[in-house]
C-alpha cells in the first residue's frame, strides 16, 4: 500500500514537472508567433514593475541599512570599517539585490497571478475565452511572463540602488563614519563582472515568477479553495525555485568570469 | 391561418408526423460518433451518437450532473474525448491541435452557465471582446455592440460593470456576446439555470427569437422540462417583436429533444416522440 501510494506520488510530481516545462517552452514560443498581445505586455509591466516599486525599495533601503550595520560591527574588530561601501555595494549588486528583489516580487505577483488565473478558470472566464477564439496562453500567460523578466531586471536596479544609499546611511547617521570614503570604496570595488552577475539572475527569477504563477493559476480545481490552494503552491515553488536557479546561475557565471 | 400569416414558413408540421428534419440535402453542422469521455477513470459520456443540421434546434436534456455541460464543451473543443469522431462544419475535430481549433470556435457562438463575463472588463468590451481582438474600428465596434445589446434589451448598460448587473441581465449579455459575430453554430449551457420563472421566459423569448429569426442551428442545455416545451410550443412573431404560442399541436419542427442518464443518449426524437415515449426514465423526468 505505501508502495503504491510512493508510486502514485511519483508520478503525479514527473506529470507536474512535464507539464510546467512543456508550458513554460510554448509561453516562451508565443513570442515569435503572432499574434502578440503589445497592450496586455505594457499594462502587465504597469502591474508588476510601477505596482511593485515600493515594496522593492522598502526592502533594498532596509537591507543595505542592515549589511551596513551588520558588516561595520565585524569589521570594526580588524579597524576595517572604511570597506563598508565596498561589502554592502557587493553583496547587494551581486547576491542580495536579484534574490530579495525576486522573492518579494514573488509575494506580490506569483501570488496575484495565481488567484486571478485560477478565480477566471472556475468562473468559466478562461473557457469562455477560449470558446471566443482566444489563446488563454499568448493573451494571458506570454505578457506576464515577459512583462515579468522585463520589471524585475528594472526592480533589482532600484533595489541595489536603494540597498546602496541604505547602506550609505548607516553609515553616515549611525556609524559616523565618512560618506564619500563609503561611496568611494563601493564604486571601486565594483567590476563589470560583479554587475553583471547581478543583472543576469533577475531574468531566470522574472521567468520563474510569472511561468509558476501562470501555471498554478491555469491548473485551479476545486472552486474557492482551490484558488486558495493555487496561490500558496505558486508563492511556495516560485520563491524555492528562485533561490535554487540562483545557486546554479551564481556557479555557472562564477566558473564562466572566473575562468 | 390568416390570423398566423406571421409564422416562419417552417413552423407548421402536423401533429405526431414524423420527426426531425431530414439531413440528406443538408450537410450537418454538428456530427457526434460513439463518443465517449471519462474523467479520473470515471465514465462520464459514453458511446454518443447525434448530429444537429442546419436551422436545428436540438435541446438536450437531462438530470445534474449527467454530463450535459461536458458535452456542449466537446462540440466547441474545449474538451476533447477518449473515444469516438466529432465533426463540426464538416472538420474532425476530436484530434484538431488547439491552435486550430480557435478560428474554427470563432464561428461558433456559447453562452455559459453562469454567463461566464470578464469581471475586470464592462459590458461594452465583454460583448465587442472578439472584434477588440480582431482589431476593429471603435466606431464600427459601438454600433455592433448597441445592435447585439438591443437584440437582448439591454442598449442601457454599455459602460457597466458585470457585478453591477442581476443575474438574467448577466446571461443576456452573455447572449449579446455569443451573437455579435452572427455564429453559425450556438451552444447554450443552462440559459436559464438559477433564474426566477419572469426573467427565465426572458431569456427563451431570445433564444425563440434567434431561432426564428436567423435560423441559427443550436444545441441547447437545460434541466428544465418546461423550457424545452415553452421553445418548442412557440414562436417569434416579427410584427409585435414578441413570442406568441404556436398552434396547439404543431410544435416547432426544427426544435428536438435529445435525452441523457448516466452519461448515454436515452433518447432522440421530436416532441411528439418525448411525449409518446415508452422509456420509464424519460416518462418519470417528464412528469
Amino acid at each position: 500500500m505505501a508502495i503504491l501510494s510512493i508510486s502514485r506520488t511519483a508520478k503525479q510530481i514527473v506529470l507536474i514537472v512535464q507539464d510546467y516545462s512543456l508550458f513554460a517552452w510554448r509561453a516562451f514560443l508565443n513570442l515569435y508567433h503572432p499574434p502578440i498581445y503589445y497592450t496586455d505586455f505594457l499594462l502587465q509591466s504597469d502591474v508588476i514593475g510601477v505596482g511593485s516599486i515600493s515594496i522593492v525599495v522598502l526592502s533594498g533601503f532596509f537591507t543595505g541599512g542592515v549589511l551596513a550595520l551588520q558588516s561595520a560591527a565585524t569589521l570594526s574588530a580588524f579597524g576595517a570599517t572604511a570597506v563598508t561601501g565596498r561589502f554592502v555595494a557587493l553583496t547587494m549588486i551581486r547576491e542580495l539585490g536579484p534574490v530579495l528583489t525576486g522573492v518579494m516580487v514573488s509575494g506580490r505577483n506569483a501570488s496575484s497571478m495565481a488567484s486571478e488565473l485560477g478565480s477566471m478558470v472556475v468562473t468559466e472566464q478562461i473557457d469562455a475565452m477560449r470558446a471566443l477564439g482566444v489563446d488563454p496562453m499568448r493573451k494571458l500567460v506570454t505578457p506576464r511572463i515577459f512583462a515579468c523578466i522585463s520589471m524585475l531586471f528594472f526592480l533589482t536596479i532600484v533595489s541595489d540602488a536603494f540597498g546602496i544609499l541604505g547602506g550609505a546611511f548607516v553609515t553616515v547617521f549611525m556609524n559616523h563614519q565618512n560618506g564619500p570614503q563609503y561611496f568611494s570604496m563601493a564604486w571601486e570595488s565594483l567590476r563589470y563582472p560583479d554587475i553583471l552577475q547581478g543583472l543576469i539572475k533577475p531574468l531566470f527569477s522574472g521567468y520563474i515568477i510569472a511561468s509558476i504563477g501562470c501555471f498554478y493559476g491555469l491548473r485551479t480545481t476545486g472552486g474557492t479553495q482551490g484558488v486558495g490552494r493555487a496561490t500558496i503552491q505558486a508563492v511556495v515553488w516560485s520563491s524555492v525555485f528562485i533561490i535554487v536557479a540562483d545557486f546554479f546561475v551564481t556557479q555557472i557565471l562564477l566558473s564562466i568570469f572566473v575562468s | 391561418m390568416s390570423e398566423n400569416s406571421s409564422l416562419p414558413s417552417s413552423g407548421f408540421r402536423i401533429a405526431g408526423s414524423p420527426t426531425r428534419p431530414s439531413a440528406a440535402d443538408r450537410p450537418p453542422v454538428v456530427v457526434f460518433s460513439n463518443v465517449s469521455i471519462a474523467f479520473d477513470g470515471r465514465p462520464v459520456l459514453e458511446d454518443i451518437s447525434f448530429s444537429v443540421v442546419p436551422g436545428e434546434t436540438r435541446i438536450l436534456l437531462g438530470p445534474a450532473g449527467v454530463g450535459k455541460s461536458v458535452l456542449l464543451k466537446l462540440t466547441n473543443g474545449l474538451l476533447r474525448p477518449d473515444k469516438g469522431s466529432i465533426r463540426i462544419f464538416g472538420q474532425e475535430i476530436a484530434a484538431m491541435p488547439e491552435e486550430q481549433l480557435f478560428p474554427l470556435r470563432k464561428r461558433i457562438g456559447m453562452v455559459f452557465q453562469e454567463g461566464a463575463l470578464f469581471d475586470s472588463l464592462t459590458v461594452r468590451d465583454n460583448v465587442a471582446y472578439q472584434l477588440i481582438q480582431e482589431r476593429v474600428p471603435d466606431d464600427e465596434i459601438d454600433t455592433r455592440v448597441l445592435q447585439a445589446l438591443t437584440f437582448v434589451g439591454l442598449e442601457r448598460t454599455m459602460s457597466l460593470y458585470p457585478a453591477s448587473l442581476s443575474g438574467g441581465m448577466r446571461r443576456r449579455v452573455a447572449i449579446a456576446r455569443a451573437l455579435i459575430r452572427q455564429p453559425e453554430l450556438l451552444l447554450y449551457d443552462s440559459p436559464t439555470g438559477g433564474l426566477d420563472p419572469v426573467t427565465s421566459t426572458t431569456i427563451i423569448d431570445l433564444i425563440v427569437k434567434q431561432r426564428d429569426v436567423h435560423q441559427t442551428p443550436s444545441l441547447l442545455v437545460t434541466h428544465r422540462i418546461q423550457d424545452a416545451f415553452t421553445l418548442c410550443t412557440n414562436y417569434f412573431d416579427v410584427e409585435t417583436q414578441n413570442m406568441a404560442p404556436l398552434p396547439e399541436g404543431y410544435p416547432n419542427p426544427n426544435t428536438t429533444f435529445l435525452m441523457l442518464n448516466e452519461g448515454r443518449l436515452i433518447f432522440d426524437g421530436s416532441l411528439h416522440d418525448l411525449i409518446h415515449t415508452q422509456d420509464p426514465f424519460v416518462r418519470e423526468f417528464l412528469q
